[in-house]
C-alpha cells in the first residue's frame, strides 16, 4: 500500500460481439506519490484496457479487484470525478470533436475540473494567455488552439495536444498511454519535458510503451511487464534496455 | 451502463419542468368570439380600423382557404385541428393613444423581463443588466408583439433619424398604407397555401420594416413574439421591404407558455430586397414544444419567402429550431436579379415527440445566381426530423450555383431524421452539389469529454454546438449565446 495509487486484484472484461471477454486478469501494481512508472508489454496485453478501467469508461466490467486513488474508491466514481479528483488519460488515440474548437474546449474542461477542485474559474483572457504559453512551450503551432479538438491533426499534433491537456489540466496523477508513438525525435523530446516539468512530489505516472527512447528521458522509477491481462515483472530503469534488447520471451516464459 | 444509454435517459427526464418560459400572465384581455368566419374577420379588420381594401384582401384570402385542404405531404402527424375551436383575436386591453413605455401594462413588461427581453431602452444604453462577464452589447430595437397584437416598439426614434420605419404592422397600415399595399402579398400571395391563406385571412400584427435606398439600418431589429392568451392561434405577418443598395438584420424570438392543449400559430414573412439590398433574417423558434408525453405544444406551420428583385441582392435565413410540438416550415428564396444571392442555415432540434418538417427552396430564375444550404438535424427521444429542401433552376438562369449541405445528428435509437432533397435543374450549365451525413454522438467522444472532467450534458452540449457550429456561427453575437445554451436546455434535462 502507498497510500497513493493502489491497484489490488483488478479483473475487467468486455462484452465483445455477446462474447464475454477476459482482458485484465488480476492486475497488482503501486505508485507511490511522486513517483514515474512505465508499462511495457506485447501488443493486446491490455496495457490500454487498464488504463480505461482507471480512467472510467464504462464498457468495461470489473470483475474483481480494487482500486484506491488517494484514500477514495477510485471505481466508484464518475470519469469526470476521476478527472476532478486529478486523473488525466492521455489517449492512445485521440478522439476528434468536429466542430468544437480546442481553445474553448481545453477552457470548458479546465474550468469544469476547477470548479469541482473548488478553485477559481479562469476568465477567457486570463486562459488564452496561459494555453498560448503551454502550446508554446511544446512547440506547437499557434493556429492549433483555433482548430477542431483533433481534427485533422497528424498524429504528432494529437499527441501534443494531449500534453497540452495534461498541462494546463494540472492533474496529480497522469496514464500516458504510447504518448511517444508516431512522435519523431525532437518531438519525443519536447514531449518528454512537458512531462518532467510536472514532476513533483505530488505529481505521478504511469506511462505506457514500447520504446527504450522516451523512458531514456524520462527516467522512471520502476518499469512493470504486462501480459496477458497481469503485471508479469517489475524492476528498475535498467529493465527497459534489457527489453529493447531482449524482447519479452524470457518474461513470458518465467511467468508461465 | 454505457454512456449513450444513460444520456438518452437523462435525455428522457426531460419533461414540462424543463421548458422555463412556461409561466402564464394574467392581462385584462380583449377577445373574439371562438370561430372563423366573414364575421370574424370583419371584426379584426373593424378593430384594427383597416381601410376597405385591406378588408377586401382578408375576405378574398378567406373565400379562397374554403376551398382549400390541409396538406398532407410533410412528415408530421397531428389529429385534426377544429379551426373553428379558437379565438381569432387577442389582445391585451388598453388605452389609445402613441404607445411609449410608460404606457405599457407593467404586468406585461414583466413579463418580457422574465423572457429576459430588453424593453427598456434607457437601461440598455446605459449598459446596466450586463450579465456577468459579457461586454457591453449594441442595443438591439425591439417590437414585442403579445398574443395578437404588437405592445410596444423600442428605439423608434432612433431609426426614424436614419429614415428607417419599424412599426407593427397595423400600425403602417394606417401610417404607410402606399408602402403596406405595394408590397403585401406580393412574395407570399394570398392564396398562396392553406396556412398562408388562412394567416392573410386572419392576421393581426407582425412587423413591418422599410429600409430605404443606401440605409445600413443602424441597429438590430428584433420581434419577441409570445402566445399568452388559451385557445387562441397566433397569426401574424411579417414585410420587411429594403430598398437599392441598402441592409437590415432582423431577430425574431418567440415563446408560449406551457398548454395541455395545442395552439395554432401560422404566420407569414414576406422579405423584398432590391439591387445591392441585403436582408439577415435570423429566428430562434422556442415555442413550447408539448410535455414528455407529447401532451400540448404549438402546431408552428408558417410560410417564409424572400424575393431578390434586385440584381446583387442577398437573402440569408437563420434559424434555430429548437420549439413546437410540430413544425412546418420552409424559409425560401426567390433568386430573380441577376447575380442574387440566397442563404439557408438551418438548426433544428426535435425531442420527446416533437415533430420538425423544415428545410427551404431556393429558385434560380435569374443569371448567376447562387444559393448555400447548411442544415443541421438533430433528433433525440422519440421525435422525427425531416429535412426537405427544393433547388429550382430556371431555363434562363445560367452560371446558377447551389451547395447543400445536410447532417443529421441521433441522440439515442428511437429517434428518427430523414433527408428529401428536390433537385429541378432545367439550365445545363448550373452547378448544383449536395452533400448529405448522419453521425451519432459516439460513446468515444463522450468518454474523452468526461476524461477530461466535463459532465455528460456538458459533453453533449459542446459537441452539439459543434455540430452546428456552421450554422450558429451566422447567427448575430448575443443570439448565437442564447441559441447555445437553448441547444443545450432542450437536449439536456436534468442528469443527476
Ligand atoms: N472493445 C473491445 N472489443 C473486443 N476486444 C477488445 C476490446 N477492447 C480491447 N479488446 C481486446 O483486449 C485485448 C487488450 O487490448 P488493449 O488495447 O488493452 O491492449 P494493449 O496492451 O494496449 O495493446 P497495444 O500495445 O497494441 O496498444 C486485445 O486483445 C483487444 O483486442
Ligand atoms: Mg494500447
Amino acid at each position: 500500500m502507498t497510500q497513493f495509487l493502489d491497484i489490488s486484484g483488478l479483473c475487467a472484461r468486455i462484452d465483445a460481439d455477446g462474447q464475454e471477454k477476459e482482458i485484465l486478469r488480476g492486475v497488482d501494481l503501486s505508485i507511490p506519490p511522486g513517483e514515474v512508472h512505465a508499462i511495457m508489454g506485447p501488443n493486446g496485453s491490455g496495457k490500454s484496457t487498464l488504463s480505461y478501467v482507471l480512467a472510467g469508461r464504462e464498457d468495461y466490467e470489473v470483475t474483481a479487484g480494487s482500486v484506491t486513488f488517494q484514500g477514495k474508491d477510485l471505481l466508484e466514481m464518475e470519469p469526470e470525478e476521476r478527472a476532478a479528483a486529478g486523473l488525466f488519460l492521455a489517449f492512445q488515440s485521440p478522439i476528434e470533436l468536429p466542430g468544437v474548437n480546442n481553445a474553448n474546449f481545453l477552457r470548458t474542461a479546465v474550468n469544469a475540473v476547477r470548479r469541482a477542485r473548488g478553485q477559481e474559474e479562469l476568465d477567457a483572457v486570463a486562459f488564452l494567455k496561459t494555453a498560448r504559453e503551454a502550446a508554446k512551450a511544446l512547440s506547437m503551432a499557434p493556429d492549433m488552439l483555433k482548430r477542431n479538438v483533433n481534427v485533422g491533426f497528424s498524429g504528432g499534433e494529437k499527441k501534443r495536444n494531449e500534453v497540452l491537456q495534461m498541462t494546463l489540466l494540472q492533474p496529480s496523477f497522469a496514464i500516458l498511454d504510447e504518448t511517444d508513438s508516431g512522435l519523431d525525435v525532437d518531438a519525443l523530446r519536447i514531449v518528454a519535458e512537458g512531462v518532467n516539468r510536472l514532476r513533483s512530489p505530488d505529481f505521478s505516472a504511469l506511462v505506457i510503451t514500447h520504446h527504450q527512447r522516451l523512458l531514456d528521458y524520462l527516467v522512471p522509477d520502476r518499469i512493470h511487464v504486462m501480459a496477458k491481462g497481469r503485471i508479469i515483472h517489475s524492476g528498475g530503469p535498467e529493465l527497459a534496455k534489457q527489453i529493447d534488447s531482449e524482447g519479452y520471451t524470457r518474461f513470458l516464459a518465467e511467468a508461465a | 451502463m454505457p454512456a449513450v444509454t444513460e444520456t438518452r435517459e437523462a435525455v428522457e427526464k426531460l419533461g414540462q419542468s424543463s421548458y422555463k418560459w412556461g409561466f402564464e400572465t394574467d392581462i385584462d384581455m380583449d377577445l373574439a368570439p371562438k370561430g372563423l368566419n366573414e364575421d370574424t374577420i370583419r371584426l379584426i379588420s373593424a378593430r384594427k380600423e383597416e381601410p376597405e381594401w385591406l378588408l377586401e384582401w382578408r375576405l378574398a384570402a378567406f373565400s379562397a382557404w374554403q376551398q382549400m385542404e390541409e396538406p398532407k405531404w410533410a412528415k408530421v402527424a397531428y389529429p385534426p385541428i377544429d379551426y373553428q375551436d379558437a379565438h381569432y383575436y387577442a389582445a391585451p386591453r388598453k388605452k389609445p393613444g402613441p404607445k411609449s413605455l410608460e404606457e405599457v401594462d407593467p404586468e406585461l413588461l414583466r413579463t418580457y423581463e422574465k423572457l429576459g427581453i430588453p424593453l427598456h431602452e434607457q437601461a440598455l444604453l446605459a449598459g446596466v443588466e450586463l450579465p456577468e462577464g459579457e461586454t457591453a452589447r449594441p442595443p438591439v430595437a425591439v417590437d414585442a408583439v403579445f398574443d395578437s397584437v404588437s405592445v410596444v416598439t423600442t428605439f423608434r426614434k432612433t431609426l426614424e433619424e436614419a429614415g428607417v420605419i419599424f412599426c407593427p404592422i397595423s400600425e403602417a397600415v394606417k401610417e404607410h398604407p402606399d408602402l403596406v399595399r405595394k408590397y403585401l402579398g406580393t412574395v407570399v400571395p394570398a392564396g398562396d397555401n392553406f396556412y398562408a391563406a388562412l394567416n392573410s385571412a386572419v392576421f393581426t400584427d407582425g412587423s413591418f420594416v422599410y429600409v430605404p435606398k443606401g440605409v445600413r439600418c443602424p441597429m438590430e431589429l428584433s420581434t419577441y413574439f409570445r402566445i399568452n392568451a388559451r385557445n387562441t392561434g397566433q397569426f401574424e405577418r411579417t414585410l420587411i421591404v429594403v430598398e437599392d443598395g441598402a441592409s437590415v438584420s432582423y431577430l425574431e424570438g418567440c415563446t408560449a407558455p406551457m398548454r395541455d392543449e395545442n395552439q395554432l400559430h401560422a404566420a407569414v414573412v414576406e422579405l423584398v430586397a432590391m439591387e445591392d439590398a441585403s436582408i439577415k433574417y435570423s429566428t430562434v423558434q422556442n415555442w413550447y414544444p408539448g410535455d414528455e408525453n407529447g401532451r400540448g405544444g404549438i402546431y408552428n406551420f408558417v410560410t417564409k419567402r424572400g424575393a431578390c428583385r434586385g440584381a446583387r441582392s442577398k437573402i440569408s435565413w437563420t434559424q434555430v429550431e429548437t420549439g413546437s410540438a410540430i413544425t412546418w416550415k420552409y424559409p425560401s428564396c426567390i433568386l430573380q436579379g441577376e447575380g442574387s444571392v440566397g442563404e439557408f442555415y438551418s438548426v433544428a432540434v426535435t425531442n420527446n415527440h416533437q415533430q420538425a418538417d423544415t428545410g427551404t427552396k431556393m429558385i434560380h430564375i435569374g443569371r448567376n445566381t447562387r444559393s448555400t444550404i447548411i442544415a443541421k438535424t438533430i433528433s433525440a427521444g422519440q421525435s422525427d426530423s425531416t429535412y426537405r429542401g427544393l433547388v429550382r433552376v430556371l431555363p434562363k438562369a445560367y452560371g446558377a450555383r447551389n451547395f447543400t449541405q445536410c447532417d443529421s445528428l441521433l441522440i439515442g435509437d428511437r429517434c428518427g431524421a430523414h433527408t428529401v432533397p428536390y433537385i429541378e435543374n432545367r439550365n445545363m450549365g448550373a452547378r448544383i452539389e449536395h452533400e448529405a451525413t448522419t453521425s451519432k454522438i459516439s460513446e468515444d467522444q463522450l468518454f474523452y469529454c468526461r476524461q477530461r472532467g466535463l459532465s455528460e450534458e456538458d459533453a453533449v452540449g459542446l459537441i452539439v454546438n459543434g455540430f452546428c457550429r456552421d450554422v450558429l456561427k451566422e447567427l448575430p453575437m448575443e443570439f448565437a449565446v442564447e441559441a447555445q445554451k437553448l441547444l443545450q436546455i432542450s437536449l439536456e434535462g436534468s442528469v443527476g
